[in-house]
């Protein structure tokens, strides 16, 4: 029977990390994935992923799995795709099943990343073709350049939601609602904020109560609930929508661990049902490691850290490095794994009701509840200053692992310090010149340049913008404010598209002088 | 003893629901109305709901329906879907054909 050092399941971010670390250490490495492309939903994800440079912050998903995949080449990984992984069994034999063949390995260690599967929810007429997962519109529409339909329900509001909601504007998709059970937005403000100021309306502790449509779908009912997550008769709201799309969450795909004899536990922190493990990732069998979402639903920035932290440990487990370069290697990734689930979000705070950011500012209500901050709400954040002249207004309220904003600016106008997760501070005494790096570094989009002071009775707004065709210089459109309202009329005065700015455009449009505070949104 | 394994608890008769008729497992087409009345009939284990019903047997193995079964069987025991055990886990983990199933090779020969 072939043997490997490592076999690794799943060729996603945790998975090509794990093996990139063992491979770089001197062990015979493969990767089985049963999908036809590696790189598990990283290639899905085209927008600017959060965290710290360290972390490939800024970078947009699909270009972080290129990246993984080039190191796996060039460390000696291999990597066999249309590899389903049927068994796990004991002394780490796997069966696999490949061209046409079940096919037994054995590894000295097994690292086992087969990430999630997306939950779903049932209501009247939940199958009917139309109904599709936020995962499935993601594929239609990144892999294959299909638009999924043209006018679309979005079921949750959690970071999935909010993205795929966005990507959907973006392939040109109508979205009428997005809707959640909870009473507040799951995911980050910036997020939701991205889509309320295209327009985008949010119906939270609504539900879908049915897809209409005989066939497929053509419609869809939802109603309010009450705190006991019933339906309140009388609240029902109906939509013309020929999609419905599902991100209702994930839930670990664990079922090889189990099934090879892993103590396994019902998490709901963790997203559902997932083996017991350590900090190296290594489960009740010695030798057998999880990283990423199936050890617990989070996110690729983190399976990719913990991927690495398996990797190393699986080198240790078999002997090719002592335990110090284990301890000096592991502990360097957990401080980075640590400093990424920090702050509001932060696994140590879900299901807390948090109203006072790390500052002492009051947490947006409405951002919370309506996707965008208020006028008022807004200028009471370290980001957003009255300054003379072209200046930064970083409209970022919420205490989240991000800061790329931070080493963008080359006058060092923006400042969050140590601590990733502080609000950024615009820097009253450091002279902008507006060059605009810092608008296309937010991977929240909510950075905006603003200059009062150009041209007599005019306000210069510039957004960041990444929705094609790119308006022209000199086009006269509409300018909408953050809860997506038509304000004004604004005229393109120019757009940049630098390489450094990464496919985020910047669009100037001129406003009047007094709207310069308003509007953030061109159409 | 476990709520869930205690047989001799009386839970009361299956009563019909307006929602019955919904599909929760699609591969095998099977209803909310039929695992609510299976755990009546003494399924009170996923084990013995997919034994006896099939749900979680077909195409996608459970990946959708797994946690929706959980949570109706759950609701009718008067348990957290946490308090129920996972359906056992056996290879193959994937549908498989049976040509292939029957085609096994040592890796490496």
């Amino acid at each position: 029977m072939k043997r490997y050092d490592v076999i690794v399941v799943g060729a996603g971010p945790a998975g090509l990390s794990a093996a990139i670390e063992a491979a770089k250490r001197g062990l015979k490495v493969v990767v089985f994935d049963e999908n036809s492309k590696p790189g598990g939903q990283l290639f899905k994800q085209i927008h600017k992923f959060f965290g710290s440079k360290e972390h490939r912050a800024k970078i947009r998903g699909f270009k972080i799995g290129e990246e993984l995949l080039k190191e796996a080449e060039v460390t000696g990984v291999e990597v066999v795709l249309n590899a389903i992984v049927i068994g796990l069994f004991l002394d780490k034999e796997v069966t696999v099943n490949v061209n046409d063949e079940v096919v037994h390995y054995k590894g000295d260690a097994i690292i086992v990343a087969t990430g999630a599967s997306e939950n779903m929810v049932t209501f009247d007429g939940w199958t009917l073709p139309g109904v599709i997962g936020a995962g499935a519109a993601q594929t239609m529409m990144n892999l294959h350049s299909v638009q999924p339909g043209k006018r679309i329900l979005m079921l949750g509001s959690g970071n999935v939601g909010l993205v795929v909601s966005y990507q959907l504007l973006q392939v040109g998709c109508e979205v009428v609602a997005i809707v959640d059970a909870a009473p507040k937005i799951g995911g980050y403000g910036v997020h939701a904020a991205k889509v309320a100021r295209c327009g985008v309306p949010f119906n939270l502790s609504h539900t879908i109560i049915k897809a209409e449509g005989d066939q497929y779908v053509t419609g869809v009912t939802i109603g309010e609930v009450d705190n006991k997550f019933n339906i309140i008769p009388g609240t029902e709201k109906h939509f013309d929508v020929d999609t419905i799309c599902i991100a209702v969450g994930l839930s670990p795909m664990s079922q090889l661990l189990k099934m090879a004899g892993c103590n396994m536990e019902e998490n709901p922190k963790k997203g559902g049902f997932v083996p017991v493990c350590n900090e190296y990732g290594e489960t009740s069998i010695g030798g057998i490691f999880v990283s990423g979402d199936v050890s617990g639903i989070e996110e690729a920035s983190s399976a990719m850290i913990e991927g690495r932290i398996s990797g190393v440990a699986a080198a240790f487990r078999l002997g090719f490095i002592d335990k110090e370069e284990l301890k000096a290697k592991a502990g360097e990734l957990e401080q980075a794994l640590l400093s990424l689930r920090q702050g509001m979000f932060g696994p140590g705070n879900k299901g807390k009701d948090i109203t006072k950011t790390e500052e002492d500012c009051d947490v947006s209500i409405n951002l919370l509840k309506k996707g965008y901050m208020t006028d008022e709400e807004v200028v009471k954040y370290p980001g957003v200053k009255s300054i003379k002249g072209i200046h930064a207004v970083i409209e970022c309220s919420q205490n989240i692992p991000c800061n790329p904003c931070q080493d963008s600016c080359p006058k060092k106008c923006i400042r969050i310090g140590d601590k990733i997760t502080a609000l950024p501070i615009v820097d009253e005494e450091s002279k902008c010149i507006g060059c605009g790096m810092c608008v296309a570094s937010c991977s929240g989009q909510a950075i905006f340049l603003v200059n009062e002071d150009y041209e007599e009775g005019y306000t210069y707004v510039t957004l960041p913008y990444e929705f094609l065709p790119l308006p022209k210089k000199g086009m006269k459109g509409v300018a909408f404010d953050r809860s997506g309202q038509e304000v004004c009329d604004a005229e393109v005065v120019e757009i940049k598209s630098l390489a450094a700015f990464d496919h985020t455009n910047l669009l100037t449009i001129k406003v009047p002088k007094e709207m310069g505070m308003k509007a953030r949104f061109f159409k | 003893m476990s709520k869930v394994n205690d047989r001799s608890r009386d839970i009361g008769e299956y009563m019909m629901r307006p929602d019955d008729d919904i599909i929760i497992c699609r591969c095998e087409e099977i209803t909310k109305g039929e695992i609510r009345k299976a755990v009546y009939e003494g399924m009170f284990t996923i084990t013995e709901i997919r034994r006896y019903l099939r749900t979680g047997m077909g195409l996608c193995q459970g990946l959708t329906c797994g946690k929706l079964v959980k949570g109706i069987v759950a609701k009718e025991l008067c348990v957290s879907p946490s308090d129920l055990e996972a359906a056992m886990s056996r290879a193959p983990m994937r549908p498989i054909e049976m040509k292939v199933l029957g085609n096994e090779k040592r890796g490496g020969e």
